[in-house]
């Protein structure tokens, strides 16, 4: 045991314990659950799920591009509905749903120090809206005329017109009704996880001792409260659009010879609206993803995080700055050149906040005690692909070098490492990192070190092909390039190999999931705190924690999270429940 | 702030006053803002994001307004009456913004009522105040009948602009589908009022917890600002 000193004040106790309701049949404990962990657990088993859908898509749409022409069930009708469902469906049901709804679910009430989330009832609710916004997407597949072809940013008039699949039929309704379902029911999750952070913390918590983590995921929820409003007004209007035939993004226009009935509305309306949700929404599924793997760094490097407090703050500028520079998805779209300017000078004044994030990771891991345990080669990897995918950004930032480079697959390239991959990466190495908590069982080592090494050079053999065929000039979202005259026969080749190495890379994933489930009985036993991390999650008196997470006393918190090789300790960790001065501690005053 | 929130902080130190007072509660442990339970947080945080789904729809309104190349149908005539052969310009909107208004005054009653542990009165209020709600719902249904009876529809009207029925329905409806929420719930709450379920600690049918005269409190807090946003749309829509 550490050196206990009577000093440490004990501030007293402010709100008194919650009940929590206590579940009486096997229904109520695992289906309709109140508890955050399990609710936790169901949205991420119905992301997982989702997100697999998501992944055959994109094997398809690499089968139709690897070999243009072999497969026939692949109309460019067909196609458009795969790029529309992937994207989707990985940016909102898989992406924002993993992050905030099943990570910001278990961790903030376990790394706070909560009993569970303020208010149990309407965490669950906001599974089971989730859950109905899931199965209106999926049923679009069944539906007549399939899902929508939009493209995933659903831009108008095209979207409800008949030229699209899905436009004047079932698809684009379904899709808008399942986005205004997502987000009513993210709501309800998100007040949750707000008012946890701010209201529900216990004693001794300050925010300034929060993990990471948490601060990742507040920061992105609170951005999500705030930039879905604008998606669910251009959901209701589009649906409006399209079921009753007003004309808020549609102007006068003429389809198939035929004038329509629409008259007088602004597409680009759509796309402020569209973007004011869009762009915050790249840093809802990236701060999250911040937060965590800084934990996974300063964990696995056995060193506190460098620079804490500006972490913080670099994380709440980026939400902030994130709010304006939405137009410069719109550069092509026929802006004032002059907000042009605005918008380009915003986007990279994020790179400052950015910089400094990847700056604190780097020096946390200089002279630090690396292990090189599987969450750490995935934070590892995270932090060049999420360097690589920024500096593509900084180059699409750019009005005069986004202008020849739109709509080729170098914004593919750009976007998908920086947070298809990059995110992601940081999702596997958490998962390997919070297993042993959720579960009580590691993940197998030999396949976990496979899962991730397949899945990061494939990944970079995938996308790195990618940035030349855009610099190429070789568009994206068409079904067919085969007689186009830029398409060389080398870079056909490429398409073919990023076509196998896609496949590759997904094979890895079935080897990933199989672990998950294989590992549930047969991993090996994990203990309570296997990485011999400070943080409250692993202080719980069971593994997995059980309802009301800390047993009859909440733990109070006497220090920060990253109290690693203190200097005089006598383990190389102090958790943040244990008392004692240390004068060595690096905690910022 | 009033002390009736303060309702388990009897443990707390002494603050500091003003801004010093803000900085010091943000650096402290347990609570960001001290003297609000989660409840209250949860409602005025799901407010400001309300709050950017009505700025979204209005922003949107007006970006429709302001860049029709045709007439924007003139508010005064569409909105007036023909009481006793003569047309009065907003009137019916003129009795329905008074009606919400007023409601929000018997609102603010039953707060007060409420924690003064009044069953009775505050019940009667919150009733009052659910059927000024309605009333104003019904009104609002009265000029959604006349406006269609006169050849206003979503998507086009006999005066000018397609949009202006389509943000007109879009966005009453979506204020008058705010009210109707807040009708129902001011019920149940009046119900559990008069029932004396925050004075025995009854637990919630569906959430198991027990409710406190607080959420009379909570329940106005999205009263005032369903009317609030009442304000707005009559300033933008009507006045305009």
């Amino acid at each position: 045991m550490v050196d206990v000193t009577p000093a440490d004040a004990v501030p007293p106790a402010e709100v008194a314990e919650v009940e929590l309701y206590h579940p009486h049949s096997w229904w109520t404990k695992y289906v309709f659950s109140q508890d955050a962990k399990v609710i936790a657990v169901q949205y991420s088993a119905t992301a997982t799920a989702i997100g697999l859908v998501a992944l055959v898509l994109s094997w398809l749409m690499r089968l139709q591009l690897g070999f243009p022409g072999t497969f026939d069930f692949i109309t460019p009708e067909a196609y458009y509905q795969f790029i529309t469902m992937h994207g989707m469906i990985m940016v909102i049901y898989l992406l924002t749903a993993l992050f905030l709804g099943g990570f910001g679910n278990y961790l903030i009430p376990l790394m706070v120090g909560a009993r569970d989330m303020v208010f149990p009832y309407v965490n669950m609710l906001s599974y089971w809206v989730y859950l109905a916004a899931v199965l209106v997407l999926v049923s679009s597949f069944f539906a007549p005329g399939g899902p929508t072809g939009a493209g995933w940013t659903l831009y108008p008039p095209q979207a409800i017109m008949t030229g699209t699949p899905g436009g004047q039929d079932w698809g684009i309704i379904l899709m808008l009704t399942s986005l205004i379902l997502f987000i009513i029911g993210f709501t309800m999750g998100g007040l949750n996880y707000v008012v946890t952070v701010l209201q529900g913390r216990t004693r001794g918590m300050t925010l300034m001792r929060l993990p990471l983590t948490v601060w990742g995921i507040f920061t992105a929820t609170v951005m999500a409260l705030l930039a879905f409003p604008a998606l669910f007004v251009a959901c209701v209007m589009m649906l409006l659009d399209r079921a009753l035939g007003t004309s808020f993004f549609m102007p006068a226009i003429v389809e198939m010879g035929q004038q329509l009935q629409h008259n007088g509305g602004s597409p680009i309306l759509f796309q402020h609206l569209f973007w004011f949700f869009g762009h915050p929404e790249v840093y809802i599924v990236a701060l999250p993803a911040f937060g965590i793997v800084s934990d996974l760094i300063s964990t696995h490097a056995r060193k506190n995080i460098f620079g804490y407090r500006m972490m913080v703050w670099a994380i709440i500028a980026i939400g902030a700055l994130s709010f304006v520079v939405w137009a410069h998805h719109m550069y092509v779209s026929g802006m004032h050149p002059y907000f042009g300017f605005f918008f380009a000078t915003t986007t990279l004044i994020i790179a400052i906040p950015t910089a400094i994030k990847v700056y604190n990771w780097v020096l946390t891991l200089w002279r630090g005690d690396i292990h090189l345990t599987i969450p750490m080669l995935f934070a590892l990897a995270f932090i060049v692909t999420f360097v690589n995918g920024g500096l593509t950004g900084l180059f699409l930032g750019n009005v005069v070098v986004d202008v020849p480079l739109s709509d080729t697959m170098f914004v593919v390239a750009h976007f998908h490492m920086v947070m298809g991959v990059a995110p992601i990466l940081v999702i596997f190495g958490a998962i390997y990192h919070w297993y042993p908590k959720v579960t009580g069982r590691m993940l197998d080592e030999t396949l976990g070190r496979f899962h991730f090494w397949v899945t990061f050079l494939g990944a970079y053999l995938i996308f790195f092909p990618m940035h030349y065929l855009g610099l190429m000039g070789i568009p994206r979202r068409y079904a067919e390039l085969t007689d186009m005259t830029i398409m060389t026969e080398s870079a056909h080749h490429l398409n073919s190999f990023i076509s196998i190495m896609a496949f590759i890379v997904g094979f890895a994933q079935m080897v990933f999931l199989f672990n998950l489930i294989w590992s549930i009985r047969h991993g090996r036993e994990a203990g309570g705190n296997p990485w011999r991390a400070t943080t409250l999650e692993w202080q719980t008196p069971q593994t997995p924690p059980a309802h009301g997470n800390f047993g009859k006393e909440l733990p109070i918190v006497y220090r920060w999270a990253y109290d690693y090789s203190v200097p005089g300790a006598k383990e190389d960790f102090i958790p943040q429940n244990v008392p004692g001065n240390f004068g060595l501690s690096k905690e910022p005053a | 702030m009033a002390e009736t929130s303060l309702t388990h902080t009897d443990r707390m130190a002494p603050r500091p006053a003003g801004w010093q007072g803000i900085a010091a509660d943000w650096a402290s442990d347990q609570r960001a803002f001290k003297n609000v339970s989660w409840g209250k947080a949860m409602m005025w945080i799901f407010l400001l994001s309300d709050t950017f789904i009505f700025g979204c729809f209005l922003l949107s309104y007006m970006t429709a307004r302001i860049s029709t190349r045709v007439p924007w149908p003139n508010p005064s005539e569409v909105f007036a009456l023909r009481i006793g052969g003569s047309e009065i310009p907003l009137i019916l909107i003129a009795i329905m913004t008074f009606v919400l208004i007023s409601s929000s005054g018997t609102m603010a009653m039953a707060v007060n009522f409420g924690y003064r542990r009044d069953r009775r009165k505050t019940a009667i209020l919150m009733l009052l105040t659910a059927a000024l709600g309605a009333t104003f719902v019904g009104m609002q249904a009265f000029e959604w009948t006349k406006l269609i009876m006169e050849g206003v529809r979503p998507w086009g009207n006999p005066w000018g602009a397609a949009q202006f029925g389509s943000s007109f329905f879009m966005i009453t409806g979506f204020h008058g589908t705010h009210v109707t929420i807040g009708v129902i719930f001011l019920i149940i709450t009046a119900r559990k009022v008069w029932r004396g379920d925050f004075d025995v600690g009854r637990p919630g049918f569906f959430t198991s917890r027990r409710g406190r005269y607080e959420n009379v409190e909570i329940m106005g807090l999205y009263w005032h600002f369903v009317d609030l946003v009442w304000v707005f749309i009559f300033a933008f829509f009507y006045l305009w």
